[in-house]
């Protein structure tokens, strides 16, 4: 396989993400945006890795090794992440009575 | 063509297929579980690739754990379809552009990328658990045990922000 293959999968999944971000009005679709994002940069971090794969019982510092648990450490952030965002979503909701994110502009004047 | 580029190119198709449903569906309920399917197809990658533990990881940490957080936070709130109103058509447009030109202006500097042998994929065994863990509790111990304090702060910040008070 090339490269390039996961290289265009990943950037229109990230596409994806960034679109829905823009284009949705409910917080929870565009935190669940977010999280698709991190995952097409989760894919191609393991894709990268495998582009250096050596045999890592024969060479004991495998770089290969070391993208792989970045993205294990970047999955436990989410998950940190997560649990808190959607406290605040919880949060707002309870405030406001909705999850519309166009309530939140008492920054703007 | 090989049978993991053929497996490649349907689990590419479904992962896209089900990101686009994610955006498209009027229900938060649907969106939750299209975001699993396409959570599954990365783990179906992720075997592709032979990272067998981050396949398992994925699927237990985000299908298992994160989308059921989700999913009760949805249905907490009792949001129905019409609950959401939609941007108005403008906004829809320029969003949809402004993510369109970056998807252009990305694929175009990845087209001009030359083809040698440096950017095959090789094959190797380094996504097994024995050598994910070698690598993990010989050079990354202290991030290991820092993300416990993290998960420490995110479960006080979440009891702090989701009380009533």
């Amino acid at each position: 396989m090339d490269i390039k293959a996961y290289i265009v999968l990943s950037l229109i999944l990230f596409t994806i993400g960034i679109i829905g971000v823009l284009v949705r009005r409910n917080a929870i679709i565009i935190f669940m945006c977010i999280e698709l994002m991190l995952n097409a940069v989760n894919l191609l971090l393991v894709a990268f890795s495998r582009m250096h794969a050596t045999n890592a019982s024969v060479n004991h510092v495998a770089a290969a090794n070391d993208a792989q648990v970045f993205v294990f450490f970047t999955m436990v952030v989410a998950a940190a992440e997560v649990s808190v965002g959607l406290a605040i979503i919880v949060m707002m909701f309870r405030n406001t009575h909705s999850v519309d994110v166009n309530f939140l502009n008492r920054l703007k004047n | 063509m090989s049978i993991t580029a053929l497996i490649f190119y349907i689990l590419s198709a479904i992962s896209i297929g089900a990101a686009l449903m994610l955006l498209l569906s009027k229900n938060p309920v649907h969106s939750v579980l299209w975001l699993v399917v396409v959570f599954f197809t990365i783990s179906g990658h992720y075997i592709l690739l032979n990272a067998q533990f981050l396949a398992v990881v994925n699927i237990i940490v985000y299908a298992g754990a994160i989308m059921v957080l989700f999913l009760f936070v949805v249905m907490l709130m009792n949001l129905n379809a019409d609950a959401e109103p939609s941007r108005s058509m403008r906004m829809k447009l320029i969003g949809i552009i402004s993510g369109g030109s970056l998807l252009l202006v990305l694929l175009s500097a990845l087209m001009n990328m030359e083809n040698n042998q440096h950017l095959q994929l090789k094959v190797g065994d380094e996504g097994l658990i024995v050598n994910l863990g070698k690598t993990l509790f010989n050079y990354y111990v202290i991030p290991f045990e820092i993300s416990s304090i993290l998960f420490l702060s995110a479960i006080i910040g979440a009891v702090v922000v989701g009380k009533k008070d």
